[in-house]
């Protein structure tokens, strides 16, 4: 009964979406506000059902009730809870559902606090939302529905796939969607003014915090999902440059370049018609995305031809919702006016080279990531593009972004003074400098490119650092004045600086570790010990254990630093009975930002076992310039909710001043 | 991470058992030879996984191609050579670093053109609004007379 009523609410959501999708944008167009208000009730009714669906099968799997076919694949009954919840989105009918509950999310998120939007907007935006999300509920109701029932229920069920049964599944894909499907509402917000024909500068106004929002969710779910790949694949490399990271990267490039371009927008009503542009890309690259992942054409072109109910679906949606709305862009743009002169050196011009970068950027992971597939669909000629290609393709494009960044914030409008900007950034060009020197002295004179590296890292953290020490004056006024200064200083600013701030953190990271990381593959007898980077590792026997769902070899070692002993690391392999496969867990001990990586290998013939020992100095910088990063937007979304249309609580703060 | 995903379906699919990736016994005496090897193992697909390299892949072919590389390489052949011998024998689907060619010209080539072209379009964009913002019409007489009265209302209208 229960999984019959979900797939039943995800049926009246369908018919909802169907009304939400013509009624409001006939009201629109007759200026009749009953029809428009329509909307937001609709909305939130689509948002109800999905969400009651959505938990009718999150049930199903809590229960173990096998009868359910998705259930059976992918659930135990002696999985932890933790793992029953999470394996509703850890196969391809769950995702999905997983994708619309958080579409259907956000437009109820609009209905809510959408009020200060003029009504037409809000009708017309919210009817887009409800294109998307009909599109998806026809998808899954006709090609992955998670409800269908078995005619013979089995006991047990099939065990989720062992290698997914991690915290990371958990908490990494309903960020990415959050990342992703938040970029709907750029993208609803962009139709909509074309199709009203207006666009004006409150319009980026309303979009960017969403668009943040979105973006904040996406960097945080990128940085959690590279770590997740970090620890669980064993081999200690952080990002592969493989289709479905590709996938993820791509939307997240177009968006960092939307935020930018949505500011000059905002503050200056230029830019209009590339940020509207924008915003139909980031949406349809996060479309791409699903695509990709979701259709199995990864796999292979064949396996996407073989099967071809769901990819030939998702392809329509594609061609649908990108060709449909670059169609309407096209007719529509120029009839737009275009506003907003600027000197070439000034702000809106930083902010342009780095849109420049940014979608150059984008298009090298999108020409690097199709083009195989493109190649073989056509000539049937097989050719690989992977790291090699995108390291030499894409890292020079991001060097001259970096370089740029930091006078961003110190350019005027209009027109910015370029030698000024150069002589403010001097102090943290001049600590560039000595941190090359010194690196290159002190750590390794091997080679020029790594010092150069964490000189790079260093201009951009210091360089994010320079405008907010000016403005509040610190190290020149005392210190208690300078933090009053400071809380004087708008969110969003300090927002920017931290996000860039996290982006040289980042870099750091992933220069050490490039560098500077060291590895030890040997076979080892119990009692003999290795070293690493000044660590000794001595290993003292196997364990045998037992999980709830496996069973577990675990190779004990001991970790010591200059004969003092520091810790334990037990990596180990993992059977589970119910799929027949092995995992392996890497140990890993955090020293520190950097870590030691331990993963086994084989047991050998002579009682000894093959083990990987990784020494990753500041590899944890990687993912905590990714939190900065997204620290910084949530201290400038803040900023936003504070001003945007709240005319009141200012007005109220100046009488209590006035008081 | 859907690669995690991809790759553990994989893994179920076709590698009973987990083995590593490069074995303390696949690897060579001579330090020097070795590290090569690893950088070129970098360099070269394995053919059977998700665009994954055979350094870090765990499949038997991987490791039969790892140990064919160390082959050549104990032989005395350049990097060159033993790329030239993997291409020879598996096409070019082995390197990860496609080649410059006729059919991968699109691909090396596109993302540097849309960054030169969009170089000149924001330098010509920018001139013509320059030049446009400098050579803006000036006012006509009658414009000139109805401006003078908005700024001093003294001067008589008409």
């Amino acid at each position: 009964m229960i999984p019959e009523l979900g797939h039943y609410a995800l049926v009246l959501a369908l018919a909802l979406g169907l009304i939400q999708s013509v009624t409001p944008m006939v009201g629109a167009r007759k200026h009749d506000p009953v029809l428009m208000r329509l909307a937001g009730s609709t909305a939130l009714m689509q948002f109800g059902f999905v969400a009651f669906s959505f938990l009718t099968l999150v049930i199903c799997y809590v229960t173990s009730d096998f009868s359910v076919a998705t259930v059976y694949e992918n659930s135990h009954s002696m999985m932890p809870l933790i793992y029953k919840i999470t394996s509703v989105w850890g196969n391809h009918e769950g995702s999905m559902l997983l994708w619309v509950l958080i579409l259907s999310l956000f437009g109820a998120l609009v209905a809510i606090f959408g009020a200060n939007l003029p009504t037409t907007l809000k009708a017309r935006v919210l009817s887009v939302q409800s294109w998307i999300a009909c599109a998806f509920y026809l998808f899954i109701l006709v090609t992955s529905n998670p409800f269908l029932r078995l005619p013979q229920p089995p006991f047990e069920g099939r065990d989720l796939n062992p290698i997914l049964q991690d915290i990371g599944l958990a908490i990494h894909p309903p960020l990415l969607y959050l990342g992703y499907v938040g970029f709907s509402i750029a993208f609803s917000f962009a139709i909509a003014a074309l199709i009203e024909g207006r666009i004006d500068a409150a319009w980026a106004r309303w979009v960017r915090p969403w668009t943040l929002a979105a973006w904040i969710f996406l960097t945080v779910g990128i940085a959690m999902g590279s770590y997740w790949a970090y620890y669980e694949l064993g081999w200690g490399g952080f990002w592969f440059w493989d289709p479905v990271e590709n996938a993820s990267l791509m939307p997240w490039l177009a968006g960092t370049a939307l935020l930018h371009s949505a500011v000059v927008m905002e503050k200056r009503n230029a830019l209009k018609i590339w940020t509207l542009l924008l915003a139909i890309l980031a949406f349809s690259l996060s479309l791409i995305g699903t695509f990709l992942v979701r259709s199995g054409v990864l796999t292979s072109v064949h396996t996407f031809a073989n099967d071809p109910s769901r990819g030939v679906f998702i392809l329509a949606i594609l061609v649908v919702f990108i060709g449909g709305g670059l169609t309407l862009f096209a007719w529509r743009a120029p009839m737009l006016k275009q506003g907003g002169l600027f000197a070439p050196i000034s702000r809106e011009a930083a902010l342009v080279l780095n849109n420049l970068f940014l979608t150059t950027a984008c298009l090298t992971v999108f020409v690097g990531t199709l083009y195989p597939l493109a190649l073989e669909a056509l000539t049937g000629d097989k050719i690989s593009v992977g790291a090699p290609f995108f390291n030499l393709t894409f890292g020079p494009l991001f060097i001259p972004l970096l370089l740029v960044m930091p006078f961003g914030p110190l350019m005027a409008w209009k027109r910015g003074d370029i030698f000024g900007a150069t002589q403010r950034l001097m102090a943290a060009f001049g600590m560039a400098i000595v941190v090359i020197i010194l690196t290159f002295w002190v750590v390794d004179r091997s080679s020029i490119l790594a010092p150069f590296g964490i000189g790079l890292a260093t201009f951009v953290m210091i360089g994010a650092g320079v405008d907010m020490v000016e403005r509040i004056g610190l190290f020149r006024v005392p210190f208690s004045v300078a933090r009053q200064r400071a809380a004087g200083v708008p969110r969003s600013a300090w927002g920017t600086a931290l996000a860039h701030f996290g982006i040289g953190v980042t870099l750091l990271g992933i220069i050490c570790v490039s560098a500077w990381a060291s590895e030890r593959i040997v076979a080892l007898k119990p009692s003999e010990t290795i070293s690493l980077s000044g660590y000794e590792l001595t290993f003292d026997g196997m364990v045998q254990r037992s999980g709830p769902n496996f069973r577990e070899l675990a190779a004990k070692f001991t970790v010591r630093k200059g004969g003092v002993p520091i810790g334990v690391m037990e990596p180990s392999k993992r059977s589970f009975p119910s799929r027949a496969t092995t995992t392996t867990e890497a140990a890993l001990m955090t020293r520190g930002a950097s870590q030691l990586y331990l993963s086994l290998g084989d047991t050998n013939d002579d009682g000894s076992i093959s083990i990987r020992l990784y020494h990753k100095p500041m590899v944890l910088l990687i993912w905590l310039g990714a939190v900065i990063m997204a620290l910084g937007g949530s201290l400038s979304l803040s900023d936003r909710r504070l001003r945007i249309g709240a005319p009141k609580p200012a007005s109220k703060s100046a009488m209590q001043a006035a008081e | 991470m859907w690669r995690v995903a991809l790759f553990g379906l994989l893994m179920s699919l076709a590698v009973p058992g987990v083995a590593s990736a490069v074995q303390p016994d696949e690897m060579l005496k001579d330090p020097v030879l070795e590290s090569r090897a690893r950088d070129l193992s970098r360099e070269l697909r394995c053919m059977v996984c998700q665009n994954q390299s055979i350094d870090d892949s765990e499949a038997p072919l991987a490791r039969d191609l790892r140990l064919l590389v160390r082959e050549r390489l104990t032989k005395g052949d350049s990097d060159q050579q033993v790329l030239s011998f993997l291409v020879s024998r598996y096409g070019e689907f082995v390197l990860l670093r496609p080649p410059l060619e006729w059919r991968t010209l699109l691909l090396w080539g596109l993302p540097p053109a849309a960054l030169v072209a969009g170089i000149i379009g924001l330098f010509t964009m920018s001139r013509r609004r320059h030049t446009a913002s400098a050579e803006a019409v000036p006012l006509s007489s009658d414009e000139e007379k109805r401006l003078s009265t908005l700024v001093d209302p003294a001067v008589p209208d008409r």
